[in-house]
């Protein structure tokens, strides 16, 4: 492994100046991390360690319901925060799907996204969820949606010696809403999803659907949206037929390569069947919601 | 550049002298000489290295000696001394739940963890809780038995 200078700030200014130094990589779990310096796929000069600020791996609860989740919490903790999984279940599950439990207990909500990866299985419930980032450098904070975030396979909109603070999921939506998240991946465990699709769908006092977020993994540079799909949904009664249809739509949105791990054509079907059981599970959801007393 | 890490391994406060570039495995076996904990692919995935951190089973080779300050380590050496066996390591050997032994640490750690928090795990869990584990030998049959099988001995279904 090449030399680095390894730093371990208390606060996030502190923080914030290590990273300034240049050619600064955050930590928080390693896991992605160490591996790609030890291997050489990554350079890092200065390495700064960002588990040691108290509001990077704290969970909280926002005044709205929201939560305030920071960058560096493990996937562990925020899979086991009950508020957190009974408001937000497509979050927390998403979470302990990365690797195993070993990596669970290492990585974070925050290194999966800025690793960037278009499989990172963390991202689509947060994007379903409209989630906001909240970002520090030299200038003060700033706050990005987290689905725009993403500039290409290891690249995010951090600028230079900017670092990401926490994730914000908005307050929880009014009843009649809910999110899943499925991938699939050639292997049951410890494998990386050839592709992912989360769905959320609201529905009206008519039990029409109201709103739709529909985002897919590994099928793009970056997780995207699946827009024709989400607007087919809109105003329509769910039914077997019509999430069919938006899975059919979705796989049209996607734009799969073909590399070792799968073919594009394979890729592109299993998001039309992933992005239709996944909507066909938030009914459910809503069925058992609407059932009980 | 070298720096000074004081962290408690196996209960016991240790300090030593670790390279920035160091692994928390590296640390382990070649500047404490415990070599139960073993090296198998380096970068996350199979798991061999496992140990607990603050409890939490995590890989060694995906933690920088710098990272551990202040952390409480348990090793497979801090289960017991070699001459009485912990009861997961007793299990794995009745159950044949052992056959180059090479992942075996690493499984016991994950098991003891897993019991640590939930005595009495199914056997979806049990086997979620090793997933992170690889047994090349493939005999995951029988590491799960053996598990099990301490569950049911420490907490006897009602």
């Amino acid at each position: 492994m090449q030399e680095f200078v390894f730093e371990c700030p208390r606060t996030i200014d502190e923080a914030v100046t290590a990273m300034a130094a240049g050619d600064a990589r955050a930590l928080a779990g390693g896991t992605d991390l160490i591996p790609q310096v030890r291997e050489g796929r990554r350079q890092a000069w200065r390495i700064v360690d960002l588990k040691r600020i108290p509001e990077l791996t704290a969970i909280a609860v926002l005044p709205n319901g929201g939560f305030c989740i920071g960058a560096a919490a493990t996937a562990s903790a925020v899979a086991r925060h009950a508020g957190l999984a009974a408001t937000y279940p497509a979050v927390a599950q998403s979470a302990q799907l990365i690797g195993g439990v070993q990596i669970q207990n290492r990585a974070s909500l925050g290194g999966n996204i800025c690793n960037a990866a278009p499989s990172a299985d963390a991202v689509p419930a947060l994007i379903c969820h409209d989630a906001q980032a909240v970002i520090a450098g030299r200038s003060g904070r700033r706050q990005v949606a987290v689905e725009a975030l993403f500039r290409g396979p290891g690249q995010t909109a951090l600028e230079q010696g900017e670092i990401l603070v926490s994730i914000l999921l908005p307050a929880p939506a009014a009843a009649r809403s809910a999110a899943k998240y499925l991938r699939f991946t050639p292997r049951r465990e410890m494998d990386i999803a050839i592709a992912g699709a989360a769905t959320c769908i609201s529905l009206d006092a008519q039990g029409a659907i109201a709103a739709a977020r529909i985002v897919l993994a590994s099928v793009a540079p970056t997780p995207i949206r699946a827009p024709s799909a989400e607007r087919r949904l809109i105003g329509e009664r769910p039914t077997p037929a019509l999430l069919e249809e938006a899975g059919r739509l979705a796989a049209g949105d996607a734009r799969p390569i073909s590399d070792t791990r799968s073919s594009a054509d394979y890729r592109r079907s299993l998001v039309a069947v992933l992005t239709a059981r996944a909507l066909a599970d938030c009914c459910r959801q809503l069925e058992a919601e609407a059932a009980q007393p | 550049m070298k720096t000074l890490v004081t962290c408690t391994v196996n209960g016991e406060e240790r300090t030593v002298l670790a390279d920035s570039r160091d692994t928390l495995l590296e640390l382990l076996r070649e500047r404490l000489r415990l070599t139960g904990t073993k090296e198998g692919c380096s970068n996350g995935n199979c798991g061999t290295c496992t140990v607990l951190m603050d409890g939490a089973p995590v890989n060694a080779c995906l933690v920088l000696a710098l990272e551990v300050p202040g952390c409480a380590i348990t090793t497979i050496e801090g289960l017991s001394d070699g001459a009485a066996l912990h009861p997961i390591q007793q299990a794995l050997v009745d159950h044949g739940g052992t056959q180059c032994g090479f992942c075996t640490p690493g499984i016991v750690l994950s098991a003891k963890a897993l019991l640590d928090a939930n005595p009495r795990p199914t056997d979806a869990d049990i086997r979620h809780a090793i997933a992170g584990n690889l047994c090349r030998c493939t005999g995951y049959g029988k590491i799960v038995e053996a598990i099990a099988a301490v569950a049911a001995a420490a907490a006897p279904e009602r």
